[in-house]
């Protein structure tokens, strides 16, 4: 199920019917989190840590929410201990912020009835299974990535733009299918042939081999680069070195790289905390799946506009300008091009014109069709 | 030269460019930790010095103020980033060598204090992923426009340079030195060592802090050198892989350098094979590099002798 929630519209809510009456007690609701990386990590875990730290604000500080932090919990071993102290302590709600927590997770949460259990990337509310006590979360990741790709298809001058994944699985891998849906898509419609080769580390924390892959694809001729996880900076780095652009997803990095990171893909993890709160205190502890998505709001598209407006017009984009009413020789043209086709591709997106999990889910089963070995005759 | 020539020559060039750069780190720390093995001690700790050395080195260098010579500062920030790891091996070899502790355990125990105390030092000082300023790349003049050698020879920072003429440097320390021939002694057999008046304990100090030393400049290597950026955890396992390669390259200045070399040219292959689309599964890729030197390993210790004395303490007077 597709959750929709404004966050100023529960702010509202919650602020009118304090969490302690809720409660029932003279304390704070308290959240907990356990997660593969760090909470600083520029990707999946800070975009989440960030959003805790934003309700917590907004709800009155620590007064009223706790927030407490595991972090570098990569094995789901100590992860999975870590989860259970929380719920052993009596936290309200305990964020399991990996696809991989779940198989013990769905052990573990029938002991802990009372306690609700935020689990990502994930869909499975474990209903099926009697759970009544799980929040599956999850990012369409996918649409973002669609939209870079086309963008970054656009504005190559090389004919290149390259991916750096972690592994090919969960929230990374519809990222950068997304992304790859979107450079193809450019390429059928524009009469473009840009190719987008992908170099998988093996890991989420690799900064070394994610900056070589990225030096690989910029030696391939790549001069915009994307990637996925805690081992960005290593790619950013490089192509930094090399001049060329980033397309960022999960948390804007262009504070840390604002000569580089042109666009990202923000995840805003606000309303489903603030969702589910207000389920709590309604009596819901599970069984809701959330996502994010650009129809939503939980995720949005950030252009880096005083980049951008350093940035030349390409021929490609120059010609495009004409159509979105825009004089390419302007000044800050580019900054314009590029939020009319953020705003194009969201809205297309939002509308439903493509639906870009079904491409990438076609892709996905086009490559698994041709890695499959034809039987001998 | 056809167009595909020309791309196949690009592609070989980049390999062995990568694979020589990427070598760095692995050199640095292999060697240290050779020297300490030669001499009897294992350090599983490495990789927590290199985690020190790396925090140590970016600190440094982040702190040059404004109008001041950058090059001074990333000097220093190797400098303190070796002296760090200086301190962290003296104190391996106080644990090892004085207490008696076993090896093993002991340099697990370093391995997680320099992993815990790296990360909250990045987290209190500038509390994210964070680049910084790096040695560039040294061009020649005609060397660095060669076809093939030119990028893979000679464009590399300095750092990358010193990590390889530190292979014959420890060659000559081992070969042709007295210290050399201690070192070999005590990691051979320490109670004859011990009876010709070697001071056994006074050359496991040294070699633990040789180690630690090159480990933190193995750190440094990664932070200021090679990817110009601050992350917790930045080795990803550099320094487990670095022991390994001190058995792979059957304990000898060389065979640490083909090692290092080896394993740097095949993860460059393993990236350029998804590069290219070959149609290789990219979780089989990234898996080369290691089945690699898991075959290597396999037939190299069984050619070569490990020191006797490795990993096991000594006391004067016992056996």
């Amino acid at each position: 199920m597709i959750k929709r929630t404004s966050f100023m519209l529960v702010l509202l809510l919650l602020a009118a019917m304090p969490l302690t009456a809720v409660q029932g007690q003279d304390e704070p609701l308290r959240v907990a989190v356990v997660m593969p990386s760090t909470a600083d990590d520029l990707a999946w875990s800070q975009a989440l840590v960030d959003s805790l730290a934003a309700v917590q604000e907004a709800l009155g500080g620590e007064d009223a929410l706790v927030v407490d932090i595991s972090e570098n919990l990569w094995q789901v071993p100590d992860a999975i201990e870590a989860i259970g102290d929380y719920a052993a302590q009596g936290y309200d709600i305990v964020f399991a912020h990996g696809t991989q927590y779940g198989g013990p997770l769905f052990d573990l949460a029938p002991d802990y009835p009372d306690v609700s259990f935020a689990w990502g990337t994930a869909s499975d509310t474990g209903e099926d299974q009697g759970l009544t006590n799980i929040f599956p979360y999850e990012a369409r990741a996918e649409q973002g990535g669609y939209i870079n790709g086309v963008i970054a298809a656009l504005l190559t001058q090389t004919g290149v733009v390259g991916i750096v994944g972690p592994v090919p699985a969960g929230d990374a891998l519809l990222y950068i299918d997304g992304f790859r849906v979107g450079v193809m898509e450019a390429n059928s419609d524009m009469g473009l042939e840009v190719e987008v080769p992908v170099i998988y580390t093996g890991s989420f924390g690799d900064t070394a081999g994610a900056a070589e892959a990225a030096r690989t694809l910029i030696a391939a001729g790549a001069d915009i680069l994307t990637g996925s996880a805690q081992q960005v900076p290593g790619v950013i780095e490089a192509i930094e070195e090399a001049g060329g652009l980033y397309m960022a997803t999960q948390v804007d990095q262009a504070e840390g790289w604002p000569d580089t990171v042109l666009i990202a893909q923000v995840f805003d993890w606000n309303d489903v905390i603030l969702d589910m709160i207000a389920q709590r205190q309604a009596g819901v502890t599970g069984g809701i799946a959330y996502e994010l998505s650009l129809e939503n709001g939980g995720m949005k598209m950030v252009l880096n506009e005083e980049l951008a407006a350093t940035l030349p017009v390409p021929e490609m984009l120059a010609a495009l300008a004409g159509g979105l009413d825009i004089d390419p020789e302007a000044e800050g043209a580019m900054v314009e091009i590029l939020q009319a086709l953020l705003e194009a591709g969201t809205a297309e997106v939002v509308e439903g014109r493509i639906d870009v999990l079904e491409r990438v889910e076609e892709l996905q089963a086009e490559e698994a069709e041709e890695a499959t070995p034809t039987p001998a005759s | 030269m056809t167009g595909e020539e020309r791309d196949l020559l690009v592609i070989l060039a980049s390999i062995l460019a990568q694979g020589l750069r990427f070598a760095t780190p692995y050199l640095y720390a292999s060697l240290g930790e050779m020297f300490g093995q030669l001499s009897g001690m294992l350090n599983l700790g490495v990789d927590g010095i290199m985690l020190m050395g790396a925090f140590t080195g970016f600190i440094v260098a982040y702190q040059t103020p404004e109008g001041a010579d950058v090059t001074a500062y990333l000097w220093l920030g190797v400098l303190a980033a070796a002296l760090v790891g200086a301190l962290l091996g003296l104190a391996t070899a106080v644990v090892n060598v004085t207490l008696g502790a076993e090896q093993g355990i002991s340099g697990i125990g370093f391995y997680m204090f320099g992993f815990g105390l790296s990360s909250l030092l990045i987290k209190v000082t500038v509390g994210r992923p964070t680049p910084v300023a790096f040695f560039p790349d040294i061009r020649f003049p005609v060397l660095s426009d060669l076809p093939l050698v030119g990028d893979a020879l000679f464009s590399h920072n300095i750092m990358t340079y010193g990590a390889y003429l530190l292979v014959p440097v420890s060659w000559w320390v081992i070969n042709r030195t007295t210290l050399g021939l201690k070192i070999r002694a005590v990691g051979q057999n320490p109670e004859a060592a011990d009876s010709l008046g070697v001071s056994v304990a006074r050359i496991r100090y040294l070699t633990a802090t040789l180690g630690g030393t090159l480990a933190g400049v193995a750190g440094a290597s990664l932070s200021i050198a090679l990817y110009h950026v601050i992350q917790e955890n930045i080795t990803n396992g550099i320094g487990f892989i670095a022991v390994a390669l001190v058995y792979f390259g059957a304990w000898t200045p060389a065979g640490v350098l083909i090692g290092s070399a080896l394993f740097g040219v095949v993860s460059a292959v393993s990236r350029w094979v998804q590069a290219l689309g070959l149609g290789i599964d990219p979780n089989v890729a990234v898996m080369l590099p290691y089945i690699v030197t898991i075959v290597v390993l396999v037939f190299s210790v069984q050619r070569a002798r490990q020191p006797a004395a490795l990993t096991k303490p000594f006391q004067r007077g016992e056996g």
